[in-house]
């Protein structure tokens, strides 16, 4: 091994990473650091793994995630500001055959989204939701978002979060998992290798689950927001596990799968 | 021997729809429509044709359904009355900037607010002057009977698709209440999804490999793109503005006096122009079918020929800003309404043309 060359690393049988099939080649706009672009990476993988891109359609939030249907080599809609789980709705209704799924951040899925995402979770639509929780409004520029912690600033919380007038952060998919409708309900992040193989598992199953045709799966992806929190990528990460991790434990919440 | 039925106004909509091959329907509970989503629950459709129905858990949700459905290609739609079309702007003005098509029925009650669930025509201003945010138009049809509830169903889908566009059914309280006998149509099939690719290529289907992904947005970030897609969406305007203008006369070939008039009023005004002939009054009927595309060029041709023009809606007097700007003031126009649900008797309205445009009694 010790004289290989360049030209060796270049050969395909020698290659053990690259670009899955279901991303586009567009650059992605998201700050450098931000967790956005692993959640994608790994939902994308799954999809290629699962050979299930031509059947598959996403639904795009109002969000740093807007744009995601420009990285995503699937078919897309954008949905309006939190209506991604009616959009789906519909969707999956009218191409039971077809995989569909939304992704949101926390403002779009627990602040104004809320009663769409309840009640698609509490009728059960067949579909996977994929749910960012980096405790701000990353693209509005880093206002309070329903999953602020206590004290945290922000720039509508400057002085952090007072729970007494601003609320508590909501812990939304606990909420979902009391739901009968909801058949899988986990939390996971992507800041170290370890934890996207957790996370890409339970995005996997959670897209299979679609074939049983028996209830909602939600995985809640807590990720950082590097610029919204005004931290470097490695800070951010650091203060997300010190902080949101408490607030927001890693894990599986609910999985009934196989267990009736 | 074509099929014969009495229906409600608001059944005839449920009828059409599962005869026209309708993909789907998603609404929420409001008087004086609910018999819509009522009727497709009790007839099942998803059953017979396969037509999905769903209760949503408001009308901000319904909106957001029949964008899924239709950016899938799907021929869906939905109903409501004047509060929960306030809700569902938002969810409009999306579905004009990403060129979606569907059918949004509208049986209008009183307002403002909560308002009154008896029959009204306020909401003309929100139906046609684009009631979300930006620059687009909801094609809007405005039926005058059952037949044409029923009627406009199918015609509205057939102009959605055509433009890409949401088409509107402003209907009231009293046309959706209403019974009247119908010719019903044939059954038509849904079509499959292969049929929607050959037919609708935009549509959201899943990516066929080795071809192009769709995508429905209505985002574009960089103004001078955004101008452009704009200006598309106007130049179709345009195209629709030339090829869709509906409108019915009655008696305007020798009428001094033409009462404007849709939906309801235009029946009201019907009979009006009944007892005022007895009296010898030369009056007659224009009465608007698209209020967008509005029949601006006809309704300014015949302020040529007349005396006056009184534009008669349940409203405090909307319909008649556009017949104004259609007269370009060749012909006194005026305005009577009544308000907060109120339909004018026939009497009354011959009593307003008299003391508004024929210088009293
Ligand atoms: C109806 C409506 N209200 C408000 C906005 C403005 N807005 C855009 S994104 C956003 C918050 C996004 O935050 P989040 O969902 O947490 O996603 P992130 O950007 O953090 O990924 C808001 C309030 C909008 N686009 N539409
Ligand atoms: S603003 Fe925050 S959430 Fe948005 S891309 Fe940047 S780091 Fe990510």
């Amino acid at each position: 091994m010790a004289n290989i060359t360049d030209e060796d690393i270049r050969k395909p049988e020698n290659l053990v990473y690259s670009r899955t099939k279901v991303l586009t080649e567009n650059i992605m706009s998201y700050c450098p650091g931000c967790g956005h672009g692993t959640a994608h990476r790994i939902i994308a993988e799954v999809i290629e793994e699962m050979g299930i891109q031509d059947k598959t359609v996403g639904i795009a939030p109002v969000g740093c995630s807007v744009l995601a249907y420009n990285f995503f080599d699937l078919d897309m809609q954008q949905a309006p500001h939190g209506r991604a789980p009616a959009v789906g709705t519909a969707v999956k209704r009218l191409l039971p055959d077809h995989f569909v799924f939304t992704y949101q951040g926390d403002g779009d899925l627990a602040a104004i989204g809320t009663a769409e995402t309840i009640h698609a979770c509490n009728r059960g639509e067949n579909i996977t939701m994929i749910f960012i929780n980096n405790g701000i409004y990353g693209m509005t520029g880093g206002q309070m978002a329903p999953t602020t912690l206590p004290g945290m600033k922000s720039s509508t919380s400057p002085y952090g979060r007072d729970v007494a007038t601003m609320g508590n952060p909501l812990k939304i998919t606990e909420l979902l998992a009391q739901l009968p409708g909801t058949i899988y309900v986990a939390r996971h992040a992507v800041h170290t290798p370890a934890a996207v193989r957790k996370a890409k598992k339970a995005v996997r199953k959670a897209f299979e689950n679609q074939k049983l045709n028996k209830g909602t799966s939600f995985v809640e992806i807590v990720s950082n927001c590097n610029s919204g929190w005004k931290m470097t990528p490695n800070q951010s990460n650091k203060w997300m596990v010190d902080h949101m991790f408490p607030y927001y434990p890693m894990g599986e919440i609910k999985d009934t799968v196989g267990k009736e | 021997m074509k099929e014969l039925r009495l229906m409600k106004g608001n059944e005839a909509i449920s009828e059409a729809a599962i005869r026209d091959g309708c993909d789907g329907y998603f609404g929420y509970p409001i008087t004086p429509q609910s018999e819509i989503l009522e009727y497709l629950m009790a007839e099942r459709p998803y059953e017979k044709t396969g037509m999905i129905v769903l209760q949503a858990e408001s009308e901000v949700a319904s909106i957001n359904m029949v964008y899924g459905g239709a950016a899938c290609g799907k021929k869906v739609f939905t109903s409501s009355s004047s509060p929960g079309i306030s809700l569902m702007q938002e969810g409009l003005s999306y579905m004009a900037g990403a060129e979606l098509p569907a059918v949004i029925v509208n049986v209008v009650r009183g307002g403002p607010g909560l308002g009154t669930i008896q029959p009204s025509q306020a909401d003309y201003f929100q139906s046609v002057k684009g009631g979300g945010h930006g620059d687009y138009k909801l094609i809007t049809l405005a039926p005058a009977s059952v037949q044409e509830m029923y009627d406009f169903v199918g015609l509205g889908f057939e102009i959605a698709f055509r433009y890409r566009n949401p088409v509107l059914i402003l209907s009231d309280g009293a046309i959706g209440q209403m019974m009247e006998k119908v010719y019903l149509t044939e059954q038509k099939t849904r079509l499959t999804n292969e049929e929607i690719r050959e037919k609708y290529p935009w549509a959201t289907l899943g990516k066929v490999p080795g071809k192009h992904r769709n995508i429905i947005t209505s985002l574009e970030l960089e103004s001078a793109k955004q101008e452009k897609v704009n200006i598309r969406i106007q130049a179709k305007y345009r195209e629709v503005e030339k090829n869709e203008v509906r409108y019915e006369e009655i008696l305007t070939e020798d009428a001094e006096y033409i009462f404007v008039a849709y939906g309801t009023s235009s029946r009201i005004c019907q009979k009006s122009i009944e007892l005022g002939r007895a009296k010898g009054m030369k009056i007659g009927l224009f009465r608007p079918i698209t209020l967008y595309p509005f029949p601006s060029e006809r309704i300014n041709e015949l302020a040529g020929k007349c005396k006056g023009m009184l534009s008669v809606e349940m409203s405090a007097g909307q319909m008649v800003e556009d017949v104004k700007l259609a007269v370009e003031g060749k012909t006194k126009v005026a305005h009577f309404g009544r308000l907060g649900g109120i339909i004018p008797s026939p009497v009354e309205v011959i009593n307003a043309i008299e003391e508004k445009l024929m210088g009293g009694k």
